[in-house]
């Protein structure tokens, strides 16, 4: 019985092609597959086969297609102005946080474990610059930028990493955990995997709200963006989220920022299989490899799963190929990566990538992107200085939140619910 | 038994309900049936989508507009005495099909729940009733559904997850520990995660050591969940209820053995108190607290006890987490004794926790230890023989009584 069915809309054809990748380390011939070779994979019974987009694309062949003009022709840029420098500031926003983090983490402000995105800004712009407001992100603990792109405001980022009671999640997450119910950020997880099926509840819950509650909106489903590492994906949550999100064809979209280390473990020492956009075909989702360092090709990717989630065709698998500047964590030595390794993808940086194309394609002036370089120091500044001043959470907020309703807390022994007794959140009273 | 049980809730005297004892917004009601009100901890909730015309045509679905069902009404279904009867596994299944009518974001998730109606029949019916994206059936991947029921719950909706068996749910452990209990705290209360994850547990007869198991034990200390363990009909359907409208994680277990129990439940609607213990029966020599299947064998114990001349005072906490400190304080307060009957392991049990606040809360009203009769600290065995001396049987009830009672 077909109780519930993918919004019918004819999908757009896609051209079956070969993956190719410059990351380093890998043998050309792991990557070649001809396209015959693609269809003809088998999936068992033929019948499942048939209406089922199984195919992987990679961002290189979609954007230098020779059927368009080249995108580096300086007369076709392949965004306007204002989407330009949108990007560009969200990135450099990106950057300059976490610098800011990294100093104030130095200088005794934050604590604990802080996980900064230095060079993976392209992927966190290219995806999240593209949804809506009711769309949702859930990410891992290297979440800052996640939150910043989706749009809490870097006041309430700093001070939840200071501790302070007008953080997002007032004091209470920390780094790892950033949260914001306006925005529609769904965390911030510390374990690895697990917010992935947190992900999938939510595009689970998208199609409830269109199929069942019947609050359909006329752009489409509303789309939720995973956001994970290469590590990940050798976790059982990982798999277990694509077969259910791909059965129920969920408007979800997994990134995968495939940076190359789970902290001091190589993707290739973890992974008996490293290309994780293969995954995605196995499951019979569209696998997509795509160089997470260019900003517009992560959009552009972006832009067509996106599309897919919103008309009710299904999850996409998006392995971004990016690299972290900085280690792990603040605390990580970082030894163990090769420097032609660091020097290779340094020099692939997005934002300067980005700086050459706008200027390259006249887009805007280099005093205007250093002005906005300008804008958002003094936006980082001001995020310390409030940071700063906002006040310590008190003694009385540390039961709070604990359940939404409190009566969790149960009968005292006098007889009243003990979340009525005033001294309850002083804790003097008993728990 | 259950049926006895209930007879012995609406006659037997209990403290009287003073006026201030509004907490529960429970209604005045008439002074018949005042003891079962305080006793059940039932509260009548006006149902807002809809007021019937008083017929009880059907089930549970009726609404009357005063506390409890007079004469009058029951007089109109075709049976003499009021309400319907059903099995425990059927009155969970009301209480269940009662609020996804009344909610539409209500959904039911877990593996089998569908099309099979799920393994101990629970969600029979539903799924052709409300659909398949309503009752879902799950691949077989706890962590991750009861996960996106987590996700779900934060995005709007208020799903029932259910484990096949408690055990299983183990493997859901780090989406409940982490997401569950928590993310209502670390978002600083943003997100509210309004899910009830429900299944059978406990000890079987000789299901093996791993279907066996007891998972009150091993969640009790997640900061954020409620748990609460029915019993009864009766109160399985109330809890039911309770825990899908609470705004909080609530564990609810059922027990492997209880689903076939058979008593007669009210045909109005009502809902029970997630944070209430139960008075089963009262008494002044000594106070025995237990929860799900081994209320039946501290009853079967007291009969055996009354004959000899005891009067235990029997409450099914209900409420595994919290604890209602209130109900089973003022027991104390009255027999200065008290035995804890439960399934859970002497290692870390409930009986463990539960130990440790009375010692905390009421001390001085203590005449002799508190006794705590547990599972033993075993993989339950397959053999018959052995899985019985595993548990607590009603003999040992009997002589720890006789023991406090010296």
């Amino acid at each position: 019985m077909a109780a519930f069915s993918a919004v019918k809309i004819p999908p757009p054809q896609f051209t079956t092609v070969r993956s190719s990748s410059q990351r380093p380390g890998s043998s050309p011939a792991h990557f070649a597959h001809s396209p015959s070779a693609f269809n003809s994979i088998s999936f068992g019974s033929a019948k499942s086969v048939r209406s089922r987009p199984l195919f992987a694309v990679s961002s290189d062949v979609v954007s230098s297609d020779k059927t368009k003009p080249a995108s580096s022709s300086s007369s076709n840029p392949a965004v306007t102005r204002e989407v330009a420098l949108e990007l560009y500031e969200d990135m450099v926003l990106g950057r300059a946080f976490e610098d800011m983090c990294a100093q104030m983490y130095y200088r005794g402000k934050m604590f604990g474990f802080v996980h900064l995105y230095n060079g993976q800004e392209a992927v966190s712009t290219g995806f999240i610059k593209l949804l809506n407001q009711s769309d949702k992100v859930v990410s891992t603990y290297r979440d800052h930028v996640h939150a910043l792109s989706k749009g809490v405001p870097s006041r309430e980022v700093m001070a939840e990493l200071f501790g302070k009671a007008t953080g997002c999640c007032r004091g209470q997450g920390g780094s790892m955990h950033m949260f914001s119910a306006a925005h529609n950020v769904l965390g911030g997880f510390a374990f690895i995997g697990e917010g992935i099926p947190v992900a999938t509840g939510a595009a689970f819950s998208a199609k409830y709200h269109h199929e069942v509650l019947k609050q359909s909106k006329p752009e489409g489903l509303d789309v939720t963006l995973a956001f994970f590492g290469d590590g990940t994906c050798n976790n059982g949550q990982f798999f277990e989220c694509l077969n259910m999100a791909q059965l129920w064809k969920l408007p979800i979209i997994f990134v995968v920022e495939n940076n190359l280390w789970a902290i001091g473990m190589s993707h290739l020492r973890a992974t008996s299989d490293p290309e994780i956009w293969k995954k995605g075909p196995a499951f019979g989702m569209p696998g997509v490899h795509v160089d997470g360092m260019d900003v517009l090709k992560v959009r552009e990717v972006a832009q067509e799963a996106i599309a897919r989630a919103r008309r009710g065709e299904g999850p996409t698998l998006v392995e971004c190929e990016t690299y972290r500047f900085r280690g792990h964590s603040l605390a990580d030595p970082d030894e163990l990566r090769k420097p032609d390794e660091k020097a290779h993808y340094a020099a692939r940086d997005p934002i300067i990538a980005l700086k050459k194309y706008i200027i390259e394609h006249g887009l805007a002036s280099e005093s205007e992107l250093k002005s906005i370089d300008k804008k958002i120091d003094d936006v980082v500044e001001d995020a310390v200085e409030f940071a700063d001043s906002s006040p310590l959470p008190p003694r009385t907020q540390l039961l709070e939140n604990v359940f939404a309703d409190p009566k969790g807390f149960g009968i005292g022994p006098d007889g009243k619910y003990r979340c009525e007794d005033p001294l309850f959140t002083q804790g003097t009273a008993q728990v | 038994m259950a049926s006895l049980q209930m007879a012995a809730l609406l006659s037997a005297p209990s403290t009287p309900v003073p006026s201030d004892r509004v907490r529960l917004g429970a209604l005045r009601l008439s002074a018949s049936s005042s003891s079962a009100a305080r006793n059940g901890g039932a509260l009548v909730v006006r149902s807002e989508a809809k007021v019937s015309g008083g017929g009880a045509s059907a089930r549970g679905l009726s609404l009357i507009t005063h506390a409890v069902a007079e004469k009058a009404a029951a007089a109109s279904s075709a049976d003499s005495k009021p309400g319907h009867e059903l099995l425990l596994f059927e009155a969970l299944r009301e209480g269940l099909d009662e609020e996804m009518e009344r909610d539409p974001t209500v959904c039911v998730m877990g593996e089998d729940v569908g099309h099979y109606g799920g393994s101990y029949k629970v969600t029979k019916g539903l799924a052709t009733k409300y659909g398949d994206l309503r009752v879902l059936d799950t691949p077989i991947a706890e962590n991750s559904f009861t996960g996106m029921g987590i996700g779900s719950a934060m995005t709007g909706l208020r799903p029932v997850v259910e484990g096949m068996n408690m055990g299983f749910l183990l493997l859901a452990y780090n989406q409940i520990s982490n997401n569950c209990g928590m993310l209502h705290y670390t978002s600083g209360g943003q997100f509210k995660i309004p899910i009830v994850i429900r299944g059978p547990g406990g000890v079987g007869r000789q299901l093996g050591a791993e279907h066996s198991q007891r998972l009150e034990s091993y969640f009790q200390s997640i900061p954020g969940l409620q748990m609460v363990a029915c019993s009864t009909p009766y109160n399985a359907k109330g809890l039911m209820k309770a825990a899908i409208r609470s705004e909080n994680p609530v564990v609810l277990f059922e027990h492997v053995l209880l689903y076939n129990l058979k008593e007669r439940i009210p045909d109005e609607e009502y809902v029970l108190s997630l944070e209430e213990a139960e008075m089963v029966r009262p008494g002044e020599h000594v106070t025995i607290l237990t929860y799900s299947r081994m209320r039946y064998h501290v009853m079967q114990a007291a009969k055996t006890l009354v004959n000899k001349g005891y009067d235990p005072e029997v409450i099914d906490i209900r409420s595994l987490k919290p604890f209602d400190l209130y109900t089973i304080g003022n027991s104390i307060k009255k027999t200065h004794r008290v035995l804890i009957v439960e399934e859970c392991m002497r290692t870390g049990g409930i009986g463990a926790s539960l130990r440790s606040a009375i010692i905390d809360n009421f001390w001085d009203y203590l005449d002799a230890p508190i006794l705590c009769l547990s599972s033993q600290d075993v993989p339950t065995p397959y053999a018959g023989t052995l899985e019985n001396w595993t548990v607590v049987q009603p003999e040992q009830i009997v002589a720890a009584v006789e023991q406090l009672c010296k």
